[in-house]
């Protein structure tokens, strides 16, 4: 086939990419290399556009046993154990295909996680819908989470937590990010490289068909109109075969056959033969006409391209062939040799012995063109965060704003959602999804986890740079609220077009935010994943740099959840509402508008805040523990009241000061948690608080069939719990 | 006592079932591989929850051929005590084992959920550690839970005192509302006509220690472990 600039502009390359693949080779590429180069320097796998900022992030940390460049992070959590997660987007696929694209968004990032080693034992996942007046979105949620359930729920990995947006921005380009975690012994950690000359290349897993042919290039990619004439580049998941391929992977980890392991995620066989070459500094000999296919007459460039679900790509032990391929066929899986790692340091690619790509590794991995490219603050970003406050008015009525916040989709209950999610398989989910982090146990030690996913995308949206340090904030609020230690954290960096000027400011200072949570928090980067071209006919998505993050709870037993345990006790409040709406949720419902500048934060005054409240928590004095987020305190204080053992009602005055009363009940003001307490440990709270300098204040007490909040919102339970409860229902039916 | 918990391909509540029978009972254990043609030294047989064969063509339709089903068929037959859970309760009913079907559930969606159960029959060798009337609270998690049969077969299963647990309110009342799937007759879990084969929806596995906030399930094990002992040897 001959390449012409037509052929060249189809695969996604730039005339100067294309010029820079001629000077590599010292030739003009076949169309089986042109297809490699173009998969492996998309914007998917090659990071080019984002690599110059990435390098930000704080990556280590004393715990860190492995951070970004592998297929995930790790982190070492004691007893000999390490805690293994990454996130990871599929976006443009479950738009195009909903149920086989998020289905195989899990079945992605649970490989990447096994595939080192690591017993995956809880998924999450970070949704955005459009509007809720868009007729796709009720469409795009049912049949997302219902492919999300039906990989999770079959191969056995509970669904623990997530959460999920509806906004007008993601109309035309839905979210799907998904984040699994994994435990792994600290001395069995296997890593994705060819090590060892002359060991021999396995192929094990699914057999190779034409789906997901250029699916990472597909990723790359705005959309037009029409997306769905991409169908064909969805992959189909099969979550049966990789429950088997899980099982025997495990167990071919516990013998001493692997040298290396990477599973065939975007970009298929050939980027986990040519990343597995470059880690290793070796090179990769591979016949495709070994590849064992599902049907019959697929050229070589489609075998190295294809993106067919549940496949691995081993390199094992010269010697240990057999007994590698032996524990494959026991649980009915493909498992052939396909070639042998060289010392060349080049991808050699045959078909049927007759050479057909012949690359150096290190032009395909290390060696690819990097962007920097142009940024710019938009120029309706001061129309964005003006708001004159006085132009609101303050409610009067209430209670009747309460039930609109209630019943709106971003504030009401996720169970509908979360009850078509098995979240209790495997017997480790000490809190179920609905607090503010899941909570799971680690059999055969005192320790837990304890895990959550967030981004308040309009918070990034109105400013970056707070928004992305607000995403990394309140994630460590959500693990601390649940007495655990941050770790690491994951991201999902969900962007526009960067070849927008205003959508790389925003990328730009979305991270330079989370960097300085993170060094401020000492939270590590571990792994993550960027997700740009989420814009269709030009309009981009909010800027969505979703954070996941794993708490240490050393005292499984010393964990606390949102609700509320009994009558009489004291709410307290740690932290202080400040005079904000801009940027809440409050004034979206309410008043329809994206505007202002989102709450302030100072992230010293956010350590002190979860420090105490960690402090207190493992002192034991703490029954029930809420970061205040979306919908301030008055939706914080239903959700306590809401307790699935049964709702108990709460009375609180909190004193205004000088703030607006709508400030007061739904301002989302940063680093406040509030928590219950036993009045006889109010004394013990309050130390803690003032040893830290974290203001405090009891506010009410637990009791009654009712919420009083300041005498404003006077509801019984009954009509919160409809309001809230069932919201989510009766849109999705 | 020793339990022998039966792992077919995409079996996943295998370790769960291992775990409690081993760790919280404290009783010997041991996985069973579904190719194994011998169930030799156990006293029950556990089929555990999953998507064995990914419930592909149907739940339990291609499991029931695996060659150790033959084996747990001669073992009940010979009174050994066998337990299916979730889908081994599907594979139970596609086997002929026990009678009757597991449906799509009736508002065709996946369930994970707490629900109650009212113990119909205490006098089981799953069951003597509850009391007749108790309510449980135990999880649900599957799509294919509605249970259904025959008129003749339904009678004759409440006759004989074969239905073990009904979907119920927390009262204990059967009631359409307390039905999560549309289970004929609120039915959550079964006996054969000899009662030494349970098949049941819950998982009481997800429910029998204190760390995931209720026990409620753990008295199934008991009751095994208690009737293993009092027959002394075991029967394979």
């Amino acid at each position: 086939m001959e390449i012409t600039p037509s052929v060249i502009e189809e695969h996604g390359l730039t005339v100067e990419e294309y010029r820079r693949i001629e000077s590599v080779l010292g030739r003009e590429p076949n169309i089986v290399e042109l297809g490699i180069f173009s998969v492996m320097w998309s914007e998917h796998c090659s990071y080019k556009s984002s690599k110059v900022h990435l390098r930000n992030f704080p990556t280590k940390g004393p715990y860190v046993l492995q951070g970004p460049g592998e297929n995930a992070g790790i982190v070492d959590i004691g007893d000999g154990l390490a805690v293994c997660f990454k996130m990871e987007s599929h976006n443009h696929p479950s738009f195009i295909e909903p149920y086989q694209g998020a289905a195989t968004g899990v079945g992605g990032i649970l490989r990447d996680i096994f595939t080192m080693g690591a017993r995956p034992v809880a998924t999450l996942n970070s949704l955005r819908f459009g509007s809720k007046d868009n007729p796709k979105t009720r469409y795009l949620l049912g049949g997302v989470v219902a492919g999300i359930a039906g990989y999770g729920n079959c191969i056995g990995v509970p669904t623990v937590g997530g959460e999920v947006y509806f906004h007008e921005s993601y109309d035309n380009n839905c979210l799907v990010n998904a984040m699994t975690v994994g435990i792994v012994r600290k001395d069995r950690i296997f890593r994705g490289t060819a090590a060892g000359v002359g060991n021999p290349v396995i192929y094990v897993g699914s057999r190779t068909g034409r789906d997901g042919i250029h699916g990472a290039t597909m990723a790359s990619d705005s959309f037009g109109t029409g997306g769905e004439e991409r169908r064909p580049t969805v992959q189909v998941g099969d979550p049966f075969t990789e429950k088997l391929l899980l099982e025997a992977c495990l167990e071919a980890f516990k013998t001493d056959y692997i040298a290396g392991i990477q599973d065939m995620g975007a970009a298929g066989l050939t980027s986990s033969s040519a990343e597995m070459a470059a880690r290793a500094a070796t090179g990769m000999e591979i016949d495709v006409g070994l590849v064992p296919r599902r049907e019959e007459g697929m050229t070589p460039y489609e075998v190295m391209l294809s993106e067919s679900q549940e496949r691995m790509l081993l390199v094992v032990k010269k010697g240990s062939e057999e007994g590698v391929l032996e524990i494959f066929r026991k649980w009915d899986l493909e498992a052939c040799i396909i070639g042998r790692v060289t010392d060349t340091r080049r991808l050699r690619v045959l078909d049927n012995r007759i050479p057909v790509a012949d690359i150096p590794v290190d032009a395909l991995t290390e060696d690819v063109p990097v962007y920097r490219r142009p940024s710019q603050r938009p120029k309706w970003q001061d129309e964005a965060i003006s708001l004159d406050v006085k132009s609101i008015p303050e409610p009067s009525d209430f209670n009747a704003v309460m039930l609109r916040l209630l019943s709106s989709l971003n504030i009401s209950s996720r169970k509908w959602i979360y009850r078509q999610y098995d979240h209790m398989v495997r017997t480790d989910t000490v809190v179920l999804p609905g607090s503010d982090a899941a909570v799971l146990r680690i059999k055969g030690t005192d320790k837990g986890l304890a895990v959550t996913v967030d981004c308040n995308s309009r918070y990034v949206y109105l400013d970056p740079f707070t928004g992305g340090a607000i995403a990394v904030s309140e994630a460590a609020r959500n693990i601390s609220a649940s007495g655990a230690e941050p770790v690491a954290l994951t991201d999902c960096l969900n962007f526009g077009n960067p070849e927008r000027p205003e959508v790389m400011w925003q990328f730009e200072n979305a991270i330079m935010g989370m960097k300085e949570a993170c060094v401020k928090l000492g939270i590590p980067v571990i792994s993550g994943n960027v997700s740009f071209y989420n814009e269709t006919s030009g309009h981009s998505i909010y800027p969505t740099p979703t954070v996941g993050m794993v708490g240490v709870l050393k005292d499984l037993k010393r964990h606390t959840t949102v609700w509320f345990k009994e009558e009489g006790d004291a709410i307290a409040l740690l932290g202080e509402t400040l005079d904000e709406i801009g940027g809440s949720e409050y004034l979206k419902v309410i008043y329809s508008r994206d505007a202002g500048l989102p709450p302030r934060l100072d992230l010293s005054v956010e350590k002190n805040l979860q420090d105490a409240c960690r402090e207190a928590i493992r002192a034991g004095i703490i029954r029930s523990a809420h970061d205040l987020s979306d919908g301030g305190l008055s939706v914080a204080m239903v959700e306590s009241c809401l307790s699935p053992q049964g709702p108990i009602g709460a009375v609180v005055d909190v004193p205004s000061g000088n703030i607006r009363k709508d400030a007061l009940l739904f301002g989302e003001s940063q680093s406040r948690i509030m928590v219950s307490l036993m009045e006889k440990d109010v004394k013990k709270l309050g130390d803690i608080a003032r040893s830290r300098g974290v203001p405090f204040r009891v506010i009410g007490r637990v009791g009654g069939s009712s919420l009083n909040i300041n005498g404003l919102v006077v509801l019984p339970l009954e009509t919160i719990a409809d309001a809230w409860g069932n919201a989510l229902a009766r849109f999705a039916g | 006592m020793k339990f022998g918990i039966v792992v077919f391909p995409g079996s996943n509540c295998d370790h769960d079932c291992y775990h409690v029978a081993r760790h919280v009972s404290g009783q010997s254990a041991e996985y069973v591989w579904h190719r194994t043609a011998g169930l030799k030294g156990l006293d029950c047989v556990i089929l555990p929850g999953g998507f064995s064969y990914g419930d592909y063509l149907r739940t339990g339709a291609i499991a029931r051929f695996s060659p150790v089903m033959a084996e747990v068929e001669r073992f009940a037959k010979k009174g050994g005590l066998v337990v299916g859970i979730c889908n081994g309760f599907q594979i139970l009913c596609e086997a002929g084992i026990l009678p009757g079907v597991l449906m799509r559930n009736r508002d065709l969606k996946f369930i994970c959920d707490s629900v109650y159960v009212r113990v119909e029959n205490a006098k089981t060798p799953f069951t003597s550690s509850y009391r007749e009337g108790r309510v449980l609270r135990l999880p649900i998690a599957h799509a294919d839970g509605n249970y259904f049969t025959d008129g003749d077969t339904l009678k004759r299963l409440e006759d004989n005192g074969q239905i073990i647990f009904r979907y119920s309110t927390p009262d204990g009342e059967v009631s359409a509302e307390a039905n999560p799937n549309g289970s004929l007759g609120n039915i959550a879990g079964i006996v054969n006509r000899g009662g030494n084969v349970l098949g049941l929806m819950p998982h009481p596995e997800r429910v029998s220690e204190e760390v995931l906030g209720s026990i409620d399930g753990r008295g199934i094990f008991e009751s095994i472990v208690r009737a293993a002992q009092a027959r002394g040897t075991h029967l394979s």
